[in-house]
């Protein structure tokens, strides 16, 4: 039963809670501050995936200029994504980045894409570098359930420094005049143009704002694992939407906390699942069935917050009232 | 009161002394409808004009097209000497020609404070780098504020401030849209129906206001469908029907125009409510 919580408490606080909620902090300023429907974070994760492993592997990059590779790109699909549909209604920034994010995921994982993107097989070995830029001595360090060694350790100082820091950047933003400006646009783009503002050019930075926040998280989540083109699909934005949606989309803690909250009811649920499915407790489910049944159960909670405080955890009701 | 303002008899695109806006040839079709087609229009400097006629004559698409809100087929149009044709919106409010909209747009979930501060220009902490360092905008922001709050006061929504513009009632967002469209500090403002909701006691207030925006020395076109508003406090109306001008002149010559009462009325409707009729009828 220890293990069990203590396998909750530890994936509150895993680097890939953190990348998640970095991707959701992203789609907070996009959606919730912006007004963007972006459905494609998961192509802006990938860019930061392949383009800093491969930026590494194929090229032999340092890690900052892999890091530097993968920023770019991110702001050129940013780019791509937004000249055709930001003058148009919102709508179509939705299936725009919904389709690129899938056509991204098909052409990384084709055969004749292996020599560079590894194909179906995906890509590792990249991480060498960014493990040598760690001070903490060799070791295991914590205590009970909860040690790691040296670079579980950095990962996590890592992982969750950027989250505090990308949550600072967007309070900042949101609470300037820049914030003012494109909370405007989410509220009606034309009374915002009709006061001299370049509508155009706001929801172009948001894009690319909430975008390099998605590609720094593509490459945390990337650093102790492998690449895997199956990770990118429309799954994982839909995760992030959940985790945004749970924290409340126009606040700045919300898609952090949504992330957590999302991590470990998940793995607090398939812990107790399996427990019970072990002890003959629970006899009408196999253990291959826990892995699914436990989004299920994350499904019905999100139905049941929805009901219950549809503005998310952290959100305003007073805000909500008048939406309908 | 016509020679004041025009330099010769009351028709339809007479030339003013003191043009702030020319147009030329505007004319915007949608399908088989032509909704505006105007030949040629000057609207005077420092003057309320009021723009009347009858629903669906193309008042607010000639607005949509004037603001860069909307592309005419053809046409040109120069404001404050300024050619605007095919200029984004966004800049032909920057040049200091603001308008509102017949259906008010309010930002639900900013504060009425923040909504009237969108509406300055040239705070730096609009750009996204500047945004990041408070001390770089923090001062435009009081001056900012203070000006709102002045303006808020003027039009009795300075109790209302914090409050969510979502829980405006009608009128008072009618009220709010038009004090945020003067944060921008324009030369020339157009209203689309500003009474258009607001009780009768708000009216006389509102008049004042508009009459107020002359006195600062701003350029007023205006939207209305009640008489009484447009014979109080304009200077000069021009009267649209089916998408041209068919009459212009001071308020009270313009409202005896037979081709005006028709227009209203509907008689000759479609037949002859040409340019001819009312040379003929003047
Ligand atoms: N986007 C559009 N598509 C098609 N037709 C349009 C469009 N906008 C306006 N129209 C048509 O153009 C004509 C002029 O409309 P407009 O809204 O300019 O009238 P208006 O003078 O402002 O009327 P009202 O006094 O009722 O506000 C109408 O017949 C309208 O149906
Ligand atoms: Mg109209």
């Amino acid at each position: 039963m220890d293990l069990i919580f203590s396998n909750a408490v530890n994936a509150l606080f895993d680097p890939m809670t953190a990348a998640y909620a970095i991707a959701a902090i992203g789609i907070a300023l996009h959606f919730g501050f912006t007004g963007l429907l972006n459905f494609g974070q998961a192509s802006f994760m990938a860019v930061g995936a392949y383009g800093f492993a491969i930026a590494t592997i194929s090229f032999g990059l340092p890690f900052w200029g892999a890091v530097a590779v993968s920023v770019g790109l991110s702001v050129i699909l940013a780019f791509l994504l937004g000249i055709p549909t930001l003058r148009l209604r919102s709508d179509y920034l939705a299936i725009v980045t919904i389709a690129a994010s899938e056509m991204l995921r098909y052409i990384v994982s084709t055969t004749s894409a292996q020599p560079l993107t590894g194909g179906p097989q995906g890509l590792n070995n990249y991480s060498t570098e960014f493990y040598g830029l760690n001070p903490i001595p060799v070791g295991t360090y914590g205590f009970w359930n909860f040690t790691y060694s040296e670079r579980e350790v950095f990962m996590r100082i890592v992982s969750w420094t950027l989250v505090v820091l990308f949550a600072i950047v967007l309070a900042i933003l949101v609470r300037s005049p820049w914030g003012r400006v494109i909370k405007g646009i989410r509220e009606d783009e034309d009374a915002v143009r009709s006061l001299g503002k370049n509508v155009y050019a706001y929801k172009m930075q948001s894009l690319i704002v909430g975008g390099l926040m998605g590609t720094v998280a593509g490459i945390l989540f990337v650093i102790p694992r492998s690449v895997q083109p199956g990770n990118y699909g429309t799954q994982l934005t839909f995760f992030l939407w959940t985790m945004l949606l749970l924290g409340g989309a126009s606040t700045v803690i919300g898609s952090v906390i949504g992330s957590m909250i999302f991590w470990g009811l998940l793995s607090l649920s398939d812990d107790l699942l399996r427990a019970g499915v072990d002890n003959g407790v629970i006899t009408f489910l196999t253990n291959d069935q826990v892995g699914t049944i436990r989004f299920m159960i994350v499904g019905l909670g999100l139905m049941l917050l929805v009901i219950f405080r549809p503005q998310g955890i952290f959100g305003n009701k007073k805000e909500l009232q008048f939406n309908g | 009161m016509a020679n004041e303002i025009a330099k010769g008899p009351a028709t339809p695109g007479v030339a003013k002394h003191d043009p702030i806006l020319i147009v030329d040839n505007v004319r915007r079709q949608f399908g088989g409808l032509v909704a505006v087609d105007v030949e040629h229009l000057e609207i005077p400097r420092g003057m309320i004009t009021a723009l009347i006629g009858p629903n669906g004559a193309g008042k607010t698409t000639f607005f949509n097209l004037l603001t860069g809100f909307d592309t005419p087929d053809t046409g040109s149009w120069t404001f404050n000497g300024t050619k605007l044709s095919g200029v984004p919106s966004y800049k032909v409010a920057r040049m200091g020609m603001v308008r509102t909209f017949q259906l008010t747009k309010s930002l639900n979930l900013l504060t009425v404070l923040e909504n009237m501060r969108l509406g300055a220009q040239r705070q730096p902490g609009e750009s996204i780098f500047a945004a990041l360092f408070k001390p770089l905008w923090a001062k435009n922001e009081k001056a900012i504020t203070v000006r709102a709050e002045e303006l808020l006061k003027r039009f009795k929504l300075d109790a209302k401030s914090e409050d969510f513009a979502a829980s405006l009632s009608g009128g008072q967002r009618k009220l709010l849209e038009m004090a945020r469209a003067l944060m921008t500090e324009p030369k020339m403002v157009m209203l689309d129906e500003p009474m258009a909701g607001v009780n009768p006691a708000l009216t006389q207030s509102l008049l004042e206001h508009v009459k107020g925006l002359k006195d600062q020395g701003m350029s007023v076109l205006f939207v209305e469908h009640d008489m009484h508003m447009v014979r109080n406090i304009s200077d000069w109306v021009i009267v649209m029907a089916e998408g041209k001008v068919v009459a212009e002149g001071p308020p009270n010559e313009v409202m005896k125009n037979p081709a005006v009462i028709d227009a209203y009325l509907g008689a000759h409707h479609d037949s002859d409510l040409g340019a001819d009729k009312i040379a003929k009828g003047e």
